[in-house]
Parts: C-alpha cells; structure tokens; sequence
C-alpha cells in the first residue's frame, strides 16, 4: 500500500532548501552564495547583398506555406578532426528524425542544399567580421581557415555549419569591469524551423547561409544583469559599425550559465536581451537545486550503479480511463508503460524552476529524444494527480513499487518505447552525478526547457571544400582605417553632454550617434537637448506614427536647423515631429500652419496677463494663487508653445499676478 | 625511418618550428605582433603556402599565424591525434546473404588526410559497421581492398584485376559484390566490367558517394545499404550503378553499366539512365524492378572472364573547325581506335576527311557515337553521314561515347581483325545499343514550367 503524498508542500519546500529568491529580492550575495557566473555567445547578421558561400541574396524572407519545393534528409555522426563522436550528434541520430527542406527558388541554389561545394568567402562579409574584430580589440589569425561544425539538429542541410575564426583574446569595457573575449567567428546562419512533430522536423531554408559573426565572452559575468550590460555592449558595438543587420532576429544571444558546482549550460537563441538577467537568475538557482537533488539521491544510493528502473507494459482495459491524451493513445493503438523510479518520491515533485519540478525533465527530454508529443506522460507528483489510488493499487504490486518510489506513466507508439524507457532511464542516472550538459531553449517568462545534448568541441572539422584564407598586416590596417570611434568613448560622450542614459540603447541600437553629432556641429544645438530629444521623442513617435518614406535623419536636421534659423523655440519640435515623420516632404511652415502654431512676440504675451489676472476674480470658483496661475497658463499656453519656454511664462505669471 | 615531427611544413614556417622547437600535434604558445595565440599544432596541407602555421584552438577552431607576425614560440605539451573510425567486428547474422565489399577508394569511406586537405579513402568491414551499423542487418559482408586510388586514376591494370578478382569471388560462392569507387569515372568502370565480367549469376553493384562520409549529410551511408541490398537480396545480376535517384534521401536507382552516365558535376542524383529508363528502384526495403528484362540470379557459379583490353583506344570530341592533324597526330602516335563523338546524328566537317582516309588506310578502327548523348547515330540521312561511312567510320548506333570508348578497348584488346572488330562492337553485351528506345527515356524536367514546378514541389526531387 502506498501511502498519501503532498506534492505541493514538497515543491514549497524544496524551493526553500534551494534557497530561492526572486530577482527583484536578489543581491550581489545571493549570487555568490551559488557561484553565479555567465558568459555570453552574441550572433549578429552583417548587412551584405548576398549570402556567405554563394551568391544567393541574403535578407530576402519567405512565409512558411510559401515555396517551390522539399527535399528530404537524414543526418549521421561523423568522426571528429581528432578522432571523437559528438554526444549531441549521437543524441539526434537516436532521434531518427526526418528532415525536411521547403526551398524557394529565388533564395536557394544547390548549395543551400548540399548538392554544390561551397563559392569563395564573400569578402565583404569577411571584411566586415574584420573590422568589428578590431574594434574588439582582437588579435586577428594571419590566416581564416573554414571550419565545419556539427549541427545534427537538421537546421544545415549539409550537417554542419561552415564557421572560421577571426580573432582572438579581446575585451569590451563595461561600467565597472572588463569582460575578456575568447573569440570572434564568422559564419553561415542556419535555416528556420517551421515545426517539430513526432519524427520529422520542417525547415525553411531562406536565412540559411547568411553572413553571421559570433561573439564570444568568458564567463566573466557574476550577475544577471552585468550579463544584460555585456550583451548590450556587443550588440551596440556591432551595430555603432552601420554594417550589421537590424530588426528581428538579426541578433541572437546564446547564453552560458553555471553555478559553484554546476555544469555549463547553453541557454540558445535569446531573443530579447532583456530576457537575459531572469533566464540566468533562474537557470542558475534550477543548477542548484539539481545539485540538492544529487546530494539526497546520494544519501539513498551512494553510488548510482546501486540504482536501477523497472518498467512494465500495461493493458489500457485495467484501467477506467477518462483522461483525454490516454483515450486519443488507446484509439491510435499504442503502447502503455508503468516506470517505478526507486527513491525518487519527492524527487519528481522537486523544485527546479519557478514554473518547473524535476518531472518536466523527463518529459522535456521524452518529446526531444524519443518524439513524444506532450502531454507524454504522467505521475505520481502532479499537482492535480491524475494517477488515482485506485490505478496505484493495481500497477504498484506489478513494479514491486514501495514507498519511497515515485511511478511514472508513459505512452506512445511502439517503436519509440525503447528509447523513451533508455531516455528516463539516462536523466534520472544524471541526477545522481548532478547536470547535465545541455542546450535550454528560453521563454519570456524566465523558464528554459531541454533543447539538445551539449555539444564539445570534437564536432569540429576543417572544411575540406575550401582552402585557408590569408589575411596580411596591409588589409588589416587598411580595414582599420575610418572605423567609428569606439563605443566606450560614445557611450562617455553622451555622458559628457549628460544625454539621459534611459536613451542610449534607442541611440545605439539605431546607430544614431553619428546623427547627434552631425546635428550639433551643423546647427549649434545643444548635444544635449538632441540626445535627448531624439532618444524619448523620436523613440515614441516611431512606435506611434507611420513613417513616411522618405523620412531620414537629413529631415530631423533640416527640421531642428529651422526652428533655430527662425528662433523659434526648439520644443516646437515636439509637435512637429509626428507630422514630418509621417509627411516629411511637406515644408516646414505648412507643418506650423497645421499646428495652427503663430508666431507672436514675447512681451505681447506677457501684455496679456494683467488682463487675465482680473478676468480669474470673475470666473473663479475658488480663489487660490495656484488656481490662479493654473487658469492663465492654461489660456497663454496654445500662444506661448513654440514661442516662448513655459517655465519661463510660469515664472513670470507667478510674478504678475496679484497675490492679495 | 624518423618520425616527421613537421609535417608538411616548408620553408619559413619549418625554420621557425624548428627554431623554436615546436613540433606539429605540440601545444604551443605564440607570440607575435598581432598578440598572443595558443593552441595545437597541426599538420600543415602539402598545397598552402610557406608563411602560416596551421594551430586548433581551445574552441575546435583551426586557425593560422602568418610567420612574418610570429616573435616567440614555447612547447607545452605534446598529444597526437588519432583519428580512427571505431573498429567493431561484422557480426555474422545466419539466413542473411553474404556479400563482397572490392575497394577501389573514393568517398565512400574515408578520413582526412593532411597532406591535400583532402579525404581519403579508409575501410575495413570493423569500420563500415562502426560507420553504417545498419548494414549488419541487411547481409554478411566481407571486404577487400584492391586498390586505393581516386576514381581518376582508374584504368585498364584496374578493370582487368578487378574483373578477375570478381570472378574469383563468384567461384567462391559470393551472393552479391559491391565495389565502392569515387564517382567521376564510377560509369567507365561499370561499361568495363559489364564487357570483362559476363553471365554472372549474381548481382554485381558499383557505388559510390557525392558528398564524402565525413560529413553528416553524406549519401554514403544510403548509397551503401542501397547496395549491399540489391547485391544480398535483389534478383538482378548485372553489372550495375546505385546511387541516389532524387536529391533527396528516398531511394536509389540501379542503371546498366553501359547506359549511366554522371550528369551533374556536385549533385547527389547525378547518375542518371540515358536512352533508357533504370534498371530498378531500391530502398533498403528492396529492390523493385522498372525494367522487366534483366538477366535474373541463378544458381551456379558459370561467369566468363574477359580481362583485354587495348590502351591505345581514344575518345575525339567534334567541335567546329576541328583541324585533321588532330586526327593525324593520333595516327601517328600508334592509336588503333578512335571513337568520334560528332555532332547531331553523327557528324564532322569536311576538312577532316582526308585525315580519316589515311587513319583507315593505316587501319585504325573508327566509330560514331553522338555528342547529344540521347538518340541515335543515322548516318544515312545527310550526305555527310554516307560520306564518312564510305570513308571507314562505322556507326555506334545508341551507344554512349564513353561506353563505345571502353568497348573498343576491351574489342581490340582481343581481335585486330576490322570484320570481327566491327561484329564485336555491335553486337550489344548489355545495352550499350539498344534496339528501341523507349519513349520515356529521355526525359529532361526543366524549371519554371509550371506542370514540373507543381511536380517537384509535391514530390521531393
């Protein structure tokens, strides 16, 4: 007889064992209590016309139903250079998936299909990955040579990625400290997935072979945010070059986290750099609770080889099933399977995530290794249980199951058991030596879930299509020549002008630094105001308005350089802004005449408050000097904007009016 | 012999390894102008230049360090590689055919090799199954590696002993033999073994790769089972081709020897059937026949093995305003068959003629194929057809030039005798002249019209 179980008081209470807090609660403390540290692996598309190893156009992108053909394939491990398999390349070929390709002509030839050796290196990419490897202050190799880099996953229809490195050993200055870099790679991206189902994965191959450099870090980040810092830092500085791509997707971080103990783990495709400090937050403290997990694992079993699973096929009849995904399995004939997990009660239930327990690990790997679909199993650690105990009456004496044990119940089709049963089997032998090395797919809300095995670096190849590039200490200086200043000293610039800092990522991020110093200098405006002015006004009104084609920074300019000519005040720009980002060809005095703006002399304005003052005792309700002052603003403001400064009228109001 | 502690390194880079002492498969740490690298050594390829030293870092990357950079080098450490597919032993399945791997090297297994930077060929049946594991369930393999060169550097020494080593093997009492061989030259040997190896009463299937096994996405693992399949298990024994029919990883083709013929320089499905429809299809669930006359697997063991063949035998490619002395000077050269690949239904321009004259005349043997590759040669419809008849070319019919290239090596490797010549070429052995061709087997699928674009977008080609 098994007895009662409360899952939920243990998932409370193991969270606290792991002594986990949330961000916001978090100090430097909490982090090295568990050793947080973190680097970063930063992706960034260059903005070339066509792709790296062909001459297909790069940055052309089509909707997934959208395309001329498919092509098949399966992918095998291949030896390394020195001589080792890759565990995630074994990992997928137990998957057996099947691979498919949707290609559209006008953005695949036969070499985004592997049916043609790779062109020659597109230089201007090349040159590119050059030029941001200088500004990372990298040592550049004096040759580039092409390197093939496993990817079993179906995403590069050859199986691997061509890559090669640019430099190495550089660093990027944060506020407060220096993070080094390992290196600088250039490579092809890879295709997009449409879906994943069962045994075969669906690609669409039109970003594939597009010039990419990635960025590495050590992990000398020991925070989550210093890791949001270095992340910004790198994507500012490729984009302060105006030679990367922007927009979604263009840049993609890979994130490494591990704790005191832990394991380094991959944290793919970040989309968001403000995912980044709850991704590692969380992947840092669910480490520390699969190091918890091992130590009791161990105290039961001192050595894992002590440990092991039985399993038994049950008959869908002993059971009266009204759980929906176990009907739709009994329709469809498959199989059904009890696992007794000895000394895993209160495991399954163990905290890992905010969101997550130590069961989801099972089932994360169950949908990625043997291909079942979720919901793919069930068990005894459910918040809302769905074993009842009349079930665990009739399949605990088959397992010989016994209290300490927790059950799992899975289903699928036959052919996929046998590796289902080895995949439970393989993560709850991991618990006991702690964490596995893996690459986590992220969600918004913090959480990650298994993606693949880790891969080393034995998955590297030399690219045997392809000969060693030579980069001479001539093209090095020459590409050297003209680079924009580095990031730090804009980032100190903008500081110097005392620009608000809340804007320096929009300026970054849209390179419009060179905008704010051109303005300056051509019209003698304070870098300030348009530091400013450009980071918040600017920010909203793109969100807000349609921006007419043929608007560009050289209508800002005119704009703001007009406004001064006339010695207007500036802030009119404020109003201005969304008509001539949506209009910019209209003239700039038609812009004022729709703002109904005239223009009016101070003093006539000020002439106006004595008689307002005396018009407030009549219309008064109640007669304060706040009130007072309130009402006549409001009278002189549609005259005074763009005329005078507010503040200034404020001032002088407050001064006018009569204080009895 | 001393162990080469440099390899492949010439030059400035030797002197500065040696200089420093930093052995290649040595750890090493560089300085130079552009900073500090650190890494292993690695063998440099025989083509590159003499000025970067070739270095894995940490990270799997190769990168290299150009010398003139280079101000300080130390050894740290010292790890060879040893780059070996893991040996597992063949299992023996009982019930399950056995069949005969002949090596001749290609890509069909193979390792790099740091002289070229290329892959070369590698294979034991302990390396196919550690590489292809599947392949114990399909048959019982054993292997042998006759040779190991690129399928360019095959020729007659090679047909001719691979002609009777596969009759050995029959005699054994082999079920099938496969031939892994590159695949430039993969359809000249197949016509060569097709003449050399006749009446075998079991399967004989050449294979090859497009895409080396050292990439993840190779053919070789499926061209392979496809082989091993239609030599254990398919009832068609012939000398055959199998490689991938569509791009895609589906099924395969099996083509006669004298009709295949690579069509695309990289593509996977670039052997095609031409004039003729395939042999077969095969998966690894079988092979299903498409043609229904095919010499059928039997019993006994009663092959004939006719290993001639007559190196001074040439192939000349018509182009217009070919000059005679092209002609002459492979007269004079001592050549005693040349085939013409002549244009349209088989001809050449008229200043040729009195070279052709003089080529019969010193009783050189001469046939017409076409250059168009599909069709007939018809000599009889243009005047210049009968003229160059008249003059001592005797036209191939069907026959692919590169097949009626090797069939005039293997002819005149027996008889001079220009009647018995002429008997023997156009007497077919196994289709290289067929009598009809069938409707459907030309057939050239183009792009962007849009009955084809709807049939490939459903169907993976």
């Amino acid at each position: 007889m098994i007895t009662e179980f409360d899952p939920r008081a243990n998932y409370e209470k193991t969270k606290k064992e792991t002594g986990y807090v949330c961000r916001q609660e978090a100090t430097q403390q909490t982090y090295d209590a568990i050793g947080f540290m973190s680097g970063l692996e930063v992706h960034q598309q260059l903005l070339t016309e066509k792709k790296l190893f062909c001459n297909c156009p790069a940055g052309k992108f089509h909707k997934s139903d959208n395309y001329d053909a498919e092509v098949v394939r399966h992918m095998r491990p291949t030896l390394s250079e020195l001589g080792g398999y890759d565990g995630t390349a074994l990992m997928e070929f137990r998957t057996r998936k099947e691979i498919i390709y949707r290609l559209k002509n006008e953005t695949t030839c036969t070499y985004e299909v592997d049916d043609t050796p790779p062109f020659p290196i597109n230089r201007d990419a090349l040159n590119i990955a050059i030029k941001i490897s200088l500004l990372s202050k990298l040592n550049i190799v004096g040759e580039v040579h092409i390197t093939r880099k496993q990817y079993l996953d179906g995403s590069i229809p050859t199986g691997f990625q061509r890559t090669a490195i640019i430099g190495v050993e550089g660093e990027i200055p944060l506020k407060n400290k220096k993070v080094r870099l390992i290196q600088l790679s250039i490579e092809e991206d890879s295709c997009r997935e449409i879906s994943d189902i069962g045994h075969t994965r669906i690609y669409k191959t039109d970003r594939l072979g597009m010039p990419l450099i990635e960025t590495v870090t050590y992990p000398d980040m020991v925070n989550p945010d210093e890791v949001k810092e270095a992340c910004e830092y790198i994507r500012f500085l490729n984009r302060s070059t105006g030679l990367v791509r922007t927009g979604i997707g263009a840049g993609r971080e890979d994130v490494n986290v591990s704790c005191k103990g832990g394991t380094r783990i991959e944290i793919k495709g970040v989309a968001h750099t403000k995912w980044i400090p709850e991704l590692t937050h969380v992947e840092c403290f669910r480490q520390w609770a699969l190091l918890k997990v091992r130590d009791k694992l161990k105290k039961l079993y001192p050595s894992v080889s002590e440990w092991s699973m039985n399993h038994e096929y049950l008959d869908f009849d002993m059971f009266d099933i009204t759980y929906e995904p176990l009907k739709i399995a009994r329709d469809l004939g498959h199989k059904l399977i009890a696992v007794n997990l000895p000394g895993f009660r209160s495991i399954l239930s163990h905290f890992t995530q905010p969101t997550k327990m130590f069961a989801n690990e099972i089932a994360e790997r169950l949908k990625v290794i043997a291909c079942l679909e979720h919901p793919n199993m069930l068990h005894t650690e459910q918040f809302e249980g769905v074993i009842t105990s009349v079930d665990l009456e009739i399949i605990a004496p088959m397992l010989g199951a016994s209290d300490n044990d927790a059950q799992i119940i899975l289903w699928g089709p036959a052919e996929d058991m046998k590796t289902a049963i080895e995949t439970i089997e393989e993560r709850c032998r991991m618990a006991f030596e702690g964490i596995p090395g893996e690459t986590r797919k992220s969600f918004e809300d913090g959480s990650t879930i298994f993606e693949r095995v880790l891969p080393g670096a034995d998955r590297m190849y030399p690219d045997t299509d392809s000969a060693p590039i030579p980069l001479t200490d001539e093209e090095i200086k020459i590409l050297g020549q003209d680079l924009p200043n580095d990031l730090i000293e804009r980032y100190q610039q903008l500081k110097k002008w005392g620009v608000a800092e809340s804007t320096y990522t929009y300026i970054f991020k849209n390179n419009l630094y060179p905008v704010i110093e051109s303005i300056s200098k051509n019209t003698g405006i304070d870098p300030k105001w348009i530091g400013n002015m450009i980071g918040h006004k600017l920010k909203w009104v793109e969100g807000h308005f349609e921006k007419g084609s043929e608007f560009n920074n050289k209508v800002l300019e005119n704009m703001l350089d007009y406004l001064q000519k006339h010695n207007y005040d500036l802030r009119l720009a404020f109003r201005m802004l969304p008509i001539v980002y949506q209009y910019p060809k209209m003239d700039l005095d038609s812009v004022l005449t729709s703002l109904r703006f005239k223009q009016i002399k101070t003093d006539e304005i000020i002439e106006k408050i004595h008689f307002l003052d005396e018009k407030f005792n009549t219309v008064a309700i109640t007669n304060r000097p706040k009130n007072r002052v309130n009402w006549i603003m409001g009278q002189l403001h549609g005259l005074a904007r763009g005329n005078m400064s507010l503040t200034e009228l404020h001032a002088i109001v407050n001064q006018k009016i009569s204080h009895e | 012999m001393s162990e080469d502690f440099f390899q492949g390194y010439k030059g400035e880079a030797l002197n500065l390894l040696k200089k420093y002492q930093v052995r290649v498969w040595g750890q090493a740490e560089v300085e130079t102008t552009r900073g500090n690298f650190q890494g292993t050594v690695l063998p440099r390829s025989e083509n590159d230049d003499q000025k970067h030293i070739v270095m894995k870092i940490v990270t799997g990357y190769n990168i290299g360090i150009d010398t003139d950079t280079i101000t300080g080098m130390k050894e740290t450490g010292y790890k060879k590689a040893n780059y070996k597919i893991p040996e597992k032993e063949f299992p023996t399945t009982k019930g399950l055919p056995s069949v005969k791997l002949l090596g001749t090297g290609g890509t069909i297994a193979s390792r790099l090799d740091y002289r070229t930077g290329a892959v070369i060929p590698a294979f034991t049946p302990g390396e196919l199954y550690g590489a292809v594991p599947e392949l114990a369930d399909i048959c019982n393999l054993t292997t042998d590696k006759l040779f190991a060169v690129f399928s360019e550097n095959m020729g007659p020494d090679q047909y001719k002993k691979l002609a009777i080593a596969i009759g050995q093997e029959i005699e054994k009492g082999v079920d099938g033999i496969v031939i892994g061989h590159g695949t430039d030259t993969l359809s000249h040997t197949a016509a060569a073994l097709t003449f050399m190896v006749q009446n075998s009463p079991v399967p004989i299937v050449l294979v090859g790769s497009q895409r080396s096994s050292d990439r993840p996405s190779s053919d070789a693992a499926l061209n392979l089972m496809h082989a091993m399949t239609a030599a254990g298990h398919g009832d068609i024994a012939e000398v055959m081709v199998c490689m991938f029919g569509p791009t895609s990883d589906e099924y395969g083709f099996l083509h006669r020897g004298t009709r295949v013929r690579k069509m695309h320089s990289s593509y996977r499905s670039t052997f095609r059937t031409l004039g003729d429809v395939p042999l077969a299809t095969v998966t690894r669930k079988g092979v299903a026949p498409i043609k229904k006359n095919y010499n059928p697997r039997r019993k006994d063991r009663n092959v004939t093995i006719l290993p001639y063949f007559e190196e001074k035998v040439a192939i000349v490619y018509y182009y217009p305003n070919m000059m005679p002395d092209i002609i002459d000077s492979l007269v004079d050269n001592g050549y005693r068959g040349i085939i013409i690949a002549g244009t349209g239904l088989g001809h050449i321009n008229k200043p040729l003629y009195p070279a052709i004259e003089r080529a019969h005349a010193k009783g050189v043997h001469m046939f017409m194929a076409v250059q168009t590759m599909w069709g007939y040669c018809h000599m009889f419809v243009y005047d210049t057809g009968r003229d160059l008849m008249a003059k001592g070319i005797i036209p191939a019919a069907n026959m692919l030039p590169e097949t009626a290239y090797i069939k005039l090596g293997w002819v005149l490797g027996q008889t001079n005798d220009p009647t018995e010549v002429k008997r023997l070429m156009l007497t077919p052995v196994n289709d290289e002249i067929t009598e009809r061709e069938p409707y459907n087997g030309y057939l050239i699928f183009q792009g962007g019209v849009k009955d084809v674009d709807e049939f490939v977008r459903k169907v993976h080609k």
